[in-house]
């Protein structure tokens, strides 16, 4: 049983690890991945954005298949992990402690 | 090299005499006896944000706010005639905490046609009015009448909603929020419904907070390597083109980036591909496209990305140039610590790539918020020794010296009307 639509199957291995409906859940999954882990999402899904959107952007929001659903999910686990591919090299931001922002409120997607 | 002209004065701090330009005490921000007195003398006296008019959709819907600092909970409610309340969230009958999920000291929110007692069943209509007790003939001449929930001060400005818990409020809300702030009031707020709420309990005094959010001299320090090597307009520091105080309020212009601008070595590589970054969404909708209001600006400056006006005394919005804002809200639970609100507001996405393009604003404001929030925590804990309690403010920040001037006259003035 696949997650993604079939023309995006390249991202299907990503699917179970990293479609994940809320902002608490992708959080959580970045601050146990590795830094190889990240940077393989964030290419494979940086390379397949333009088509990406162009699946997604044809349905309209309230109405949305599951399949797309699960590729807007997977699309931002990859907006999750660009600041710890592209600025920190890691899953967490330097210098925090044990500071925390939890997000109480999401737009359902 | 200035590359903004400052007041004739010389410096904005001067500008506003008032403020002194010598070392400021921070003793307001680690002394227990200082916070017991902002109780009453601050946060009982003041309007207070505690929610939006999109959170009460219809009749009946409510939610509750937790207010430790003055040691009580509101439900503000939608009535059947639209009109927004706000009561004492407590029973007329013996003092039971009426509105609340499970657990007593969480905030909730719902829609009801009337509210209950968990404890002996006793009803309120949505106007406060007590509609039932239980068991009514075991009591002594007991008028229903004279029971009604007991209401607290609410009203709404540009669809903010107000509390104040003043018997009788010094000021009405539009008065103590002066013309500064009600000149932003043409920002279409009510058009950008879209909401993404953050949480935070921060150990730290709420005006260390605010301080972090109200100066962007650390920025260039703090945020600096979360933009390519190549980003360096930050290398000089950081000015802002308007400072601007009223009362106990004060509001700044940040010139702010313009990611679009930029060529592609300035930028995070996933920021242009989604087209939204830690400046909002780089496209704004399409109603706000020739949206111009003069309030965001009142420096006149043409080149202005961000404005933030602090309204005293914890509650900021910070709106942007391309069609959304978010706001802050400090709630103190104690002289070292807060629970710090944030919340941001966008137009309902048009479709995904709107969605996933404010998916990235929120989730790079976290990544500098978490780093702020750090901070404010490191200058609780070395505050606290009261080793020090004197510290230079330059004029970049002139607003944390205007906030700390106003905490200790509303103190001072406050102890002398006793």
């Amino acid at each position: 049983m696949t997650k993604l639509p079939d023309q995006f199957s390249d991202l299907e291995p990503f699917a179970a690890t990293w479609c994940l409906p809320t902002e608490p859940e992708r959080w959580a999954r970045r601050q146990e991945s590795s830094i190889d882990e990240m940077r393989q999402l964030y290419e494979a899904v940086f390379s397949r954005y333009e088509a990406i959107l162009a699946y997604v952007d044809r349905f309209p929001l309230d109405d949305m298949p599951e399949e797309a659903r699960n590729l807007i999910h997977l699309t931002t686990s990859f907006v999750m992990v660009s600041f710890p591919v592209e600025v920190w090299n890691g899953p967490r931001i330097p210098d925090t402690g044990h500071a925390t922002l939890e997000r109480a409120i999401s737009p359902a997607v | 090299m200035a590359r903004f002209p400052k007041p004739a004065e010389g410096s904005w701090t001067e500008h506003y005499p008032g403020l002194g330009t010598g070392p400021v005490s921070y003793a307001d921000s680690f002394t227990p006896e200082f916070f017991e007195l902002e109780r009453e003398a601050i946060f009982r006296r003041t309007w207070l944000h505690v929610g939006r008019v999109e959170q009460l959709a219809r009749a009946g819907s409510y939610f509750t706010k937790e207010i430790a600092v003055a040691r009580t909970s509101v439900v503000v409610v939608r009535d059947t005639d639209g009109k927004v309340r706000a009561f004492h969230n407590i029973c007329r009958h013996r003092g039971n905490k009426l509105v609340w999920t499970d657990f007593p000291q969480q905030e909730t929110s719902g829609v009801s046609r009337q509210m209950v007692c968990k404890y002996h069943g006793w009803r309120y209509g949505l106007d406060g009015a007590c509609t039932f007790v239980q068991q009514e003939s075991e009591f002594f001449d007991i008028d229903r009448a004279e029971y009604g929930l007991v209401p607290v001060h609410c009203d709404i400005w540009a669809g903010f909603i107000f509390i104040n818990l003043g018997r009788v409020p010094e000021q009405s809300l539009r008065e103590s929020l002066g013309p500064m702030v009600t000149a932003i009031e043409d920002y279409p707020f009510e058009r950008l419904t879209h909401r993404y709420g953050f949480r935070s309990s921060v150990a730290a005094n709420w005006k260390l907070m605010v301080d972090g959010l109200q100066e962007q001299y650390h920025a260039p320090i703090v945020h600096r390597n979360q933009r390519p090597e190549n980003f360096d307009a930050h290398a000089a520091g950081f000015e802002a083109p308007h400072y601007q105080i009223e009362g106990p309020h004060r509001m700044f212009n940040s010139p702010g980036i313009r990611p679009w601008e930029l060529p592609d070595d300035q930028i995070k590589p996933s920021e242009r591909l989604v087209r939204g970054g830690l400046f909002g969404p780089w496209d704004p909708p399409d109603f706000f496209a020739d949206t111009q209001v003069a309030g965001m600006r009142p420096g006149g400056h043409e080149r202005v990305g961000v404005a933030l006006f602090e309204i005293w005394p914890n509650f900021g919005i910070q709106l942007w140039e391309r069609g959304w804002y978010h706001t802050y809200q400090h709630w103190p639970t104690s002289h070292d610590s807060h629970i710090f609100e944030w919340n941001m507001y966008f137009a309902p996405p048009r479709h995904a790539s709107d969605l996933i393009a404010q998916e990235m604003t929120a989730v790079s404001l976290k990544e500098f918020a978490l780093q702020d929030d750090s901070l404010i925590e490191t200058i609780q804990l070395t505050l606290g020794s009261g080793g020090l309690t004197e510290f230079p403010l330059g004029d970049q920040e002139v607003l944390c010296r205007h906030l700390h001037k106003t905490a200790d006259e509303w103190i001072t003035e406050f102890k002398n009307r006793a």
